[in-house]
């Protein structure tokens, strides 16, 4: 499961992992359940149907899944799985009943989107081996994360016998086992950070599997806090140094020395962000989890881009022993 | 934080020398002009929707602040707001009355209150405020309404519409501004009052309720379903549900039956009154791909539900006072001076010694970053642009860190209001 404050990439870390997990004679599923089609986006293709579908193979050769779940159409497989109603299904849908139970009936939509999930997790081949190695779910955002995964043990409360019950249980089982990791996409800002901090307690209270963190779009530390003091000693010597470069005079008024302003000032503020994520990096320790850190992609996230984030997981996962 | 608010000030006047050595191809856009939006006593709400994550809700509170101390009486609805942001408008806790934010500026005459939206307990008032109250607390506490109440998938939409009727309705605020839930898909509080509608109309609503009320058999024939029919229909739903809570949503049902009607007429105004001419739909952005994406997808969607769109906010722009320096020439001379300067000391470590040659190297080499990022924002704002040519565009520089106290949220109206081409009011 990986989830994240809105904006910090939670797709693309996603797919990455999808694609990093994928290793050679490997199979792995990457699963969206808010009907945005954003795998679909990120991977060029027409948007996604409700069906499993080879999208990519990762870099390690595996091969790459990709199904967007659809809360009706869930809903009306899981009534011709369990109770062989074809056509009784279109006879709800008329009634409204179908809307009814995918929208409006508190849970029942989330119950859906987690059992269409666990459905995949569990499958299995012929041969008795699971038909995925890994499912990846782009899940809802973490300030509804433990809601959507709870919902379940919400739901078996509310049906208490059954079988709407017996099924929440048995994803709740899947959901809690130590198969499961809920993974936190953050940016080194103050807001993401506090949303994974309070998003990891609520997890934790609620008994669900934390995975790590994943800082996305880290950018490289060129000069700190007493660089940026030495720099402002030092005008006049970096005047001369801009202008041996080529970027005009270093005498007062001349080009060289008018661009030390307002490059002192982008130092400046490239120093106090350095700052401001060291401390959010030691909030992120604090976690005592596993952390990730995803470099900032210059052309933003395309297809090339989630292609080398995979590759850099893919050593990093290595590195923690949580992949071959 | 008082070191950051002295940097807002800062950033501000450099964002101002910035607007007028910038906007090459803006300049052709149309611009918003926020402080006439927020001026004009025509304008009594204001609503802002974007994706996660892009400002929504500091946008929201700028906009308050700026409006209540240019004299207007505002109220910021807002809805699962970061604690922090709600801490520096003065809200701790969920609470569904506006409470008056103590440190605006109150001499042209305005108040700024702000509220965050408590789903539960507007619910509860709903029930409360329209059955008797013997039948309330049968819903109260109903275990199936106890859970639709809390929070699933689609009622804060439900209840933001509803509070923001009710606000309306009072005619106590000059605007109201509505910052909306961070909804699954992205416009769902324009689709919740349909919804509520299609499925109040639906059949399967009086097919629940049917076997609870003693004339159930007129619905039956309704229904062209028949005894048999209804029981087979009911029989599934319990082999589905578990008896116990189809139960529970047929006495829910039937508690709730003569809120329905109210429900949906409340529902329809507000869509009704998001149309009228005293609405102004604000789409905010960050300029990003995806953020931009949906900004667009918004505006189309305004459109086709006919929702007067005033302009979108663009966040989070960077800009240079050094922006006539290419990335190319930074770089040429970056990598110039570290070849002149210290091939001996390793490379990019803040703590090695500092020269003259490294600390420009390293001073050039983040303007050509920035460069580079100013010239993906410009390349993502211009395509959105092409576009939508019809759409007005304000700009807000990026800050340095997050905003979390008043004097921050001033600092944002004033760079919101501050567009080029805008003449200061």
């Amino acid at each position: 499961m990986v989830t994240g404050k809105g904006g910090t990439g939670k797709t693309t870390v996603a797919a990455a992992l999808a694609l990093a997990l994928a290793e050679e004679g490997k199979r792995t599923l990457l699963v969206e359940v808010e009907g945005r089609q954003g795998i679909a986006q990120l991977f060029e293709t027409e948007a996604l149907p409700y069906e499993e579908r080879k999208i990519a193979v990762g870099p390690g050769g595996g091969e790459v899944y990709a199904l967007a779940v659809d809360a009706e159409k869930a809903l009306l497989d899981y009534l011709q799985m369990f109770y062989k109603l074809g056509g009784a299904g279109r006879a709800l849908k008329r009634l409204g009943a179908i809307d009814f139970a995918t929208t409006i009936a508190p849970g029942v939509r989330d119950v859906l989107l987690t059992g269409k999930v666990c459905e995949a997790v569990r499958r299995r081949t012929r041969a008795g081996g699971f038909v995925y190695d890994a499912v990846v779910m782009d899940a809802p955002p973490t300030g509804r994360i433990t809601r959507f995964l709870g919902v379940n043990d919400q739901v078996a409360g509310l049906a208490r016998v059954g079988p709407i019950h017996n099924q929440a249980q048995a994803v709740m089982r899947v959901l809690k086992s130590s198969e499961t990791a809920v993974h936190l996409v953050t940016l080194l800002e103050e807001m993401p950070v506090q949303e994974t901090v309070d998003g990891v307690a609520e997890l934790r209270a609620t008994g669900l599997p934390v995975g790590g963190v994943f800082v996305n779009m880290t950018r490289p530390a060129v000069l700190d806090r007493a660089a940026v003091r030495a720099a402002e000693e030092s005008r006049t010597e970096i005047a001369k140094a801009l202008s041996r470069a080529g970027l005009g005079g270093a005498r007062r008024g001349g080009r060289a020395e008018q661009l030390i302003g307002p490059l002192l000032r982008q130092t400046h503020e490239h120093a106090e962000r350095l700052a401001l994520e060291g401390e959010l990096r030691s909030e992120i320790a604090g976690l005592e989890l596993p952390a990730y850190e995803l470099e900032l992609l210059a052309e933003g996230a395309d297809l090339p881009g989630v292609y080398l984030l995979a590759g850099e997981l893919r050593e990093q996962l290595r590195e923690q022993g949580v992949a071959r | 934080m008082t070191a950051r608010t002295a940097e807002a000030g800062s950033a501000q006047a450099q964002s101002r020398t910035q607007a007028h050595g910038q906007a090459p191809g803006l300049g052709t856009l149309p611009v918003l002009d926020v402080d006439a939006l927020i001026d004009d006593p025509g304008t009594r709400i204001v609503v802002c929707c974007g994706a996660g994550g892009v400002g929504k809700t500091t946008t929201a509170a700028a906009l308050g602040v700026r409006a209540a101390e240019r004299g207007r009486k505002v109220v910021v609805l807002t809805i699962d707001p970061a604690r922090r942001l709600a801490q520096s408008m003065g809200l701790t806790e969920l609470d569904n009355t506006p409470r008056r934010v103590e440190g605006v500026d109150g001499a042209p005459g305005g108040e700024l209150h702000a509220m965050m939206l408590d789903m539960k307990r507007t619910f509860d008032e709903i029930v409360e405020a329209h059955t008797d109250p013997e039948r309330a607390r049968a819903i109260l506490e109903n275990p199936f309404y106890q859970s639709l109440s809390a929070g699933f998938a689609g009622t804060q939409e439900y209840m933001a519409m509803e509070k923001l009727g009710q606000l309306r309705a009072g005619d106590e605020w000059d605007l109201i501004i509505v910052d909306t839930p961070p909804s699954r898909s992205a416009l769902d509080f324009l689709d919740a009052p349909k919804r509520l509608g299609s499925f109040l109309d639906g059949r399967f609503i009086r097919l629940l309720t049917a076997p609870a009320k003693a004339g159930g058999r007129a619905g039956m024939r309704f229904m062209n379903l028949g005894v048999s029919g209804l029981s087979v229909f009911t029989g599934l739903l319990n082999k589905l549900l578990g008896t116990g809570l189809l139960r529970d949503m047929q006495t829910f049902v039937a508690a709730m039956d003569t809120m329905f009607g109210g429900f949906r007429t409340r529902a329809d105004a507000t869509y009704r009154l998001l149309q009228a001419p005293g609405t102004a739909f604000l789409v905010v952005a960050a300029p990003e791909r995806d953020a931009l994406r949906e900004a667009a997808y918004f505006v189309e969607r305004l459109a086709a539900d006919r929702m007067p769109l005033a302009g979108l906010v663009l966040n989070r722009m960077h800009g240079s006072e050094a922006a006539h320096l290419s990335a190319e020439r930074a770089l040429a001379a970056a990598e110039n001076l570290e070849e002149e300067g210290i091939v001996d000391l390793p490379e990019d470590s803040p703590s090695s010694p500092a020269t003259a040659e490294r600390l420009a190297a390293g001073m050039l080499r983040l303007h050509a970053e920035r460069m580079h990022v100013l010239a993906r924002e410009r390349r993502t704002r211009d395509r959105f642009a092409a576009l939508h040519p019809e759409v007005p565009v304000a700009e807000v520089a990026a800050l340095p860190g997050d905003v979390h106290d008043l004097e921050g949220l001033r600092a944002i109206g004033g760079r919101l209001a501050e567009q080029p081409g805008v003449e200061p009011a």
